[in-house]
């Protein structure tokens, strides 16, 4: 028997844990799905950038180490976030310093008041996971709302014209749009928020149950990473969307043209 | 022919900022009483000089002015409550006829709302109807009346009878006669010469990106341009 003890599963625990990957790998071949050399290379990746990330958190969360190296790390994720958006969301105006905005007010906001309020010790060893948890979960929304927010200004052009064209400001004349973004984008976090528990165990307490946290307290570290989550998305989607309505209009209240595309 | 509320094109070029300009160099008086009709073969640049004179575009050279000011001078919102425009396919706004109409006018009362779909043509019980449920020639006359609650001086109409069968044609021409009677300026593109013939008290004719003609219609019937005789259907 493998025996679970203070969260650690050994060396040889994690390996058993691959039959699982086996399971799928075989359900792959049995039924021709092509994709075993993707699972694979799935399996591998996850988990050689996790024990890459774990071996650079031990000494970023060290204890003993200045808190600047959890500083430099939340800057790096807050940077591949923006970058991971911009790519995403390629034709969405200013999109990358609008991110990086977005990312950043969000860290701000959320991080403020989990340290402000002394809901979580500031050290390495918090910062980073919360700050991961943050920008993580808004990664989604907010390319989500990107993408929305540039097909309703191409789509729906000639209604917004048309308020433009009664004499509404350009804010006035985006806000019936701007709304229905943000709702989709904040509508499936509200929705996974009220199914937790009752249709699915959130990652973060399955792990901290695992790891031989009592359960009691491993509910009050998820659901105040629950809340983190939905302040997140909802900081990070508002800052963006904001920042690209403003882009999409000129000063004048004229609503902007797609970008040439000057490739090819 | 000059009005206190024509528009004054100066050397204008306009068109996407960083491809060929649509329209070029155009030096033109646009009349501002009556209905001026804007003809020409498509791809001539009727609509995108209609879209500068509420600044949805603005031009790429050169200078619009109305009213003695130049377009850039003027609030973009307080100049598109006095020129107001209507389009091709009516835009309909979510949710009943009165809120249309509020979109205009956050405080329009049911009886000035009442009043305004009455002087389109329209019943006032339409009011309480889902916008979306109108016929194309309602919409198109609500999208008027929607326009109208903005008290606007003139009125841009972008081909709003092309996308209409017959007999709202008809009614949305009537319409637009009645407006420019009652002392409204109606500037309205359009390339069915019948219409034109019906409509117009001025003739623009533009073909590619230039003013081609300028006139009353039985000074451009008797040009001997063809294109000229085209636009304006010429006997």
């Amino acid at each position: 028997m493998l025996a679970v003890e203070q969260g650690d599963i050994g060396v040889v625990g994690l390996a058993a844990s691959g039959i699982l990957v086996a399971v799928a790998v075989a359900i792959s071949l049995w039924r021709q799905l092509g994709l075993e050399r993707s699972l694979l290379w799935a399996a591998l990746r996850a988990l050689v950038q996790l024990l890459a990330v774990g071996w650079v958190l031990q000494f970023v969360v060290d204890p003993d180490d200045p808190l600047v190296f959890s500083v430099l790390w939340l800057l790096a994720m807050v940077s591949f976030a923006a970058y991971t958006t911009s790519r995403r969301a390629a034709d969405v105006p200013k999109v990358l310093p609008l991110s990086l905005l977005a990312y950043t007010a969000s860290a701000i906001v959320v991080l403020g008041v989990l340290f402000g309020f002394g809901i979580y010790e500031l050290e390495g060893r918090t910062l980073v996971p919360l700050a991961g948890m943050v920008i993580g979960n808004s990664l989604a929304a907010t390319v989500l709302v990107s993408r929305q927010l540039l097909i309703a200004a191409i789509e729906q052009r000639n209604v917004i014209e048309a308020r433009l064209a009664l004499g509404l400001s350009s804010t006035e004349a985006f806000r019936p749009h701007l709304r229905q973004a943000l709702r989709t984008a904040l509508v499936p976090q509200i929705e996974s928020t009220k199914a937790v528990g009752i249709v699915f165990l959130p990652g973060a307490m399955v792990g901290l149950i695992l790891a031989g946290v009592d359960p009691a307290d491993a509910v009050k570290v998820q659901v105040s990473v629950m809340y983190l989550v939905l302040g997140s998305v909802a900081t990070t989607t508002a800052v963006m969307s904001l920042g690209i309505s403003r882009e999409l209009f000129t000063p004048a209240q004229q609503l902007r043209r797609p970008a040439q595309r000057t490739d090819g | 022919m000059s009005s206190p509320d024509a528009f004054e094109l100066l050397d204008v070029d306009a068109g996407p900022v960083d491809g060929d300009p649509i329209l070029r160099g155009i030096d033109l008086v646009v009349p501002a009483n009556g209905v001026t009709v804007l003809a020409g073969p498509s791809g001539a640049g009727k609509s995108t000089l209609l879209r500068l004179l509420n600044r949805l575009d603005d031009p790429v050279g050169g200078e619009v002015r109305w009213r003695g000011r130049t377009l850039t001078d003027w609030s973009p919102t307080e100049l598109r409550r006095q020129v107001a425009m209507v389009f091709q396919r009516p835009p309909i706004f979510p949710g009943t006829v009165f809120e249309n109409l509020q979109v205009a006018s956050a405080d329009v009362g049911v009886d000035r709302a009442a009043h305004v779909l009455e002087h389109v043509g329209l019943s006032a019980e339409l009011l309480d109807h889902e916008a979306d449920t109108l016929s194309g020639g309602e919409a198109q006359r609500m999208c008027v009346a929607r326009a109208l609650l903005t008290e606007p001086a003139v009125l841009l109409a972008d081909e709003p009878t092309a996308a209409l069968d017959r007999a709202a044609r008809v009614t949305v021409e009537d319409l637009g006669r009645m407006l420019a009677d009652s002392g409204m300026a109606v500037i309205w593109v359009s390339h069915d010469t019948d219409q034109l013939r019906r409509l117009a008290d001025h003739v623009i004719v533009l073909a590619d990106g230039a003013v081609r003609a300028v006139g009353h219609l039985a000074e451009l019937d008797a040009s001997t341009d063809p294109i000229v005789r085209q636009s304006v259907g010429a006997p």
